[in-house]
């Protein structure tokens, strides 16, 4: 297996061994969530820009949590605050924080393919962390590894997904990775958000259908995705939360034509009373709190593997080992057995 | 550059009598198993640990728990050996606390691999005593650190490698001197 990737800026591209891998090396991190001392010096000295051109509050702590366990400062610039106010461009802006020398741009932005643009002119990684209405690729491995956690695997699952999934980088994010391992997409929603090219947006073969009764999406489904209700990103035509409660609200009645095992996840955060009970939410079969933890493990794993070793010669740290010449420096904890 | 297989320094036999007599001589200094664990390195320590329990099962009739660990994470050279930094998990399934520990490890080189497995245990607790036991001990140390039971101390030069292959691992159990011939 080669990890050659040096941004993560879509799960689309990633074939599903290297998902794999990803989900596979969240998993030490996980468990120092559980240590009592949750930091480490791995990345000590090195420096992560975090740059939320849109407000963000939980993925940007995420990231910052993910950087400091890590052991690695972190430089922000959030929207408000910045000089994009002052008429200030976007790749000017990336590219004075690339001047002060950080090892990896986190971004967000409200325009899709953001993250891309700005990769293509700068030397350092990128993490999209959320580009318009594209990707949000550490949701959905976050997602992924929830699922796997609590179902076991995230192979041939029935998924359903309710909101807003024409606005939502969450669900394409979550489409483009569990696609890959056979899960089926049932999306729920109001019409006017649930346009016929979401059945496209899958890799081909993908089944995704559209449904409009919310019972009938629910049924015999493995995980529910519940969408936040944007009220940032509405457009015309909209509706009325009243309309929404009665039509969508993912409630105990509703949820019980899921299979008995099925979890919840919301990428949060949740308007308790509109797209989800408050009875559901706190009930055995929501995974909210979970994915907030897996977060960080899955933003930690990110950083480790974009941002340790080195890339000079083009090779990616995670590229398979190959022994060189006179490496004394530890005493060789590798798997290729090299020069002891 | 070549690798050339200079000498066989361990036999099957020869890795498993001196396990036991590891085991043996792990149960005599702690005085008996009470608060014992070992605490195998990734990925060769660990089948290691595992057959010191065993032996010590045949020693005092008691599981000593075994946990493993991944000193990835606490490397101090992560930025300079391009190459591979895969983790692997680690897995300690008890409280570190107030326990006498054993490091278990295939070879003690330069130190730096048990200097940064301190660390990791470190985050997890406070034991109340730490040691370290290698099969293979070869010189050339860049820390202060030493193992209080080796299996085999050898005299090596820089070139040399020594490979420690172990048959849950690498299908085959001898311990081998290599040289990197120019």
């Amino acid at each position: 297996m080669t990890q050659r990737f040096r941004d993560l800026l879509a799960l689309e591209p990633l074939p599903a061994d290297e998902l794999t891998f990803l989900l596979d090396q969240s998993k030490p991190f996980q468990e120092i969530q559980r240590h009592p001392l949750k930091k480490l010096a791995t990345l000590r000295g090195k420096t992560v820009a975090l740059a939320f051109f849109e407000n963000s509050t939980r993925t940007r702590i995420s990231f910052g949590t993910a950087a400091s366990r890590l052991g690695a400062d972190t430089m922000n610039l959030q929207a408000e605050a910045s000089s994009l106010k002052k008429g200030e461009s976007l790749l000017d802006t990336v590219h004075t924080l690339d001047a002060m020398k950080p090892d990896c741009l986190v971004m967000r932005h409200a325009s899709s393919g953001a993250a891309d643009f700005v990769a293509q002119h700068l030397d350092i990684p990128v993490i999209n962390a959320g580009d318009g209405t594209h990707e949000h690729p550490s949701q959905g491995l976050l997602d992924a590894l929830t699922i796997r956690d609590r179902l076991g695997s995230i192979a041939n699952l029935n998924v359903t997904i309710l909101g807003d999934l024409q606005h939502s980088r969450v669900a394409r994010s979550n489409i483009h990775l569990l696609g890959k391992f056979g899960c089926k997409f049932t999306l729920c929603g109001p019409a006017m958000w649930v346009p016929r090219e979401l059945e496209k947006i899958g890799a081909p073969g993908v089944p995704i259908r559209r449904v409009f009764r919310i019972e009938e999406a629910l049924e015999g489904a493995d995980v529910v995705l519940v969408l936040r209700v944007q009220t940032e990103r509405q457009y015309e035509p909209s509706i009325s939360a009243e309309d929404y409660v009665l039509g969508y609200q993912l409630d105990a009645a509703r949820l019980r034509r899921a299979k008995p095992g099925a979890i919840i996840l919301h990428p949060g955060p949740m308007n308790r009373g509109i797209e989800i009970t408050p009875e559901v939410a706190d009930g055995r079969q929501s995974c909210v709190l979970e994915q907030v933890t897996n977060g960080v493990a899955v933003r930690m794993a990110l950083l480790f593997l974009l941002t340790s070793g080195t890339t000079e010669d083009g090779t990616h740290p995670l590229a398979e080992a190959t022994p060189t010449k006179n490496r004394r420096s530890t005493d060789q904890k590798d798997p290729s057995h090299a020069s002891r | 550059m070549r690798i050339v297989e200079k000498t066989q320094l361990m036999s099957a036999p020869e890795i498993d009598r001196t396990l036991q007599r590891l085991a043996h001589e792990i149960v005599e200094k702690s005085g008996g198993t009470k608060n014992l664990a070992l605490i195998g390195i990734v990925r060769r320590g660990v089948p290691l640990a595992q057959r010191i329990a065993q032996a010590m099962r045949g020693i005092d009739g008691v599981d000593v728990p075994v946990g493993t660990l991944d000193i990835t994470l606490y490397r101090d050279d992560l930025s300079k050996v391009a190459p591979q930094a895969v983790l692997r998990s680690s897995d300690i399934p008890f409280g570190v606390d107030n326990m006498d520990l054993v490091l278990v490890d295939d070879v003690l080189y330069t130190g730096r691999t048990i200097r940064a497995a301190m660390n990791g245990l470190f985050d997890l607790g406070r034991p109340k005593r730490v040691s370290l036991c290698v099969l293979i001990e070869r010189g050339h140390r860049e820390m202060p650190i030493e193992a209080q039971y080796v299996g085999r101390s050898v005299q090596t030069s820089d070139t040399e490698i020594i490979e420690v292959r172990l048959r849950e691992i690498d299908k085959e159990e001898r311990v081998v001197l290599v040289d990197r011939v120019e």
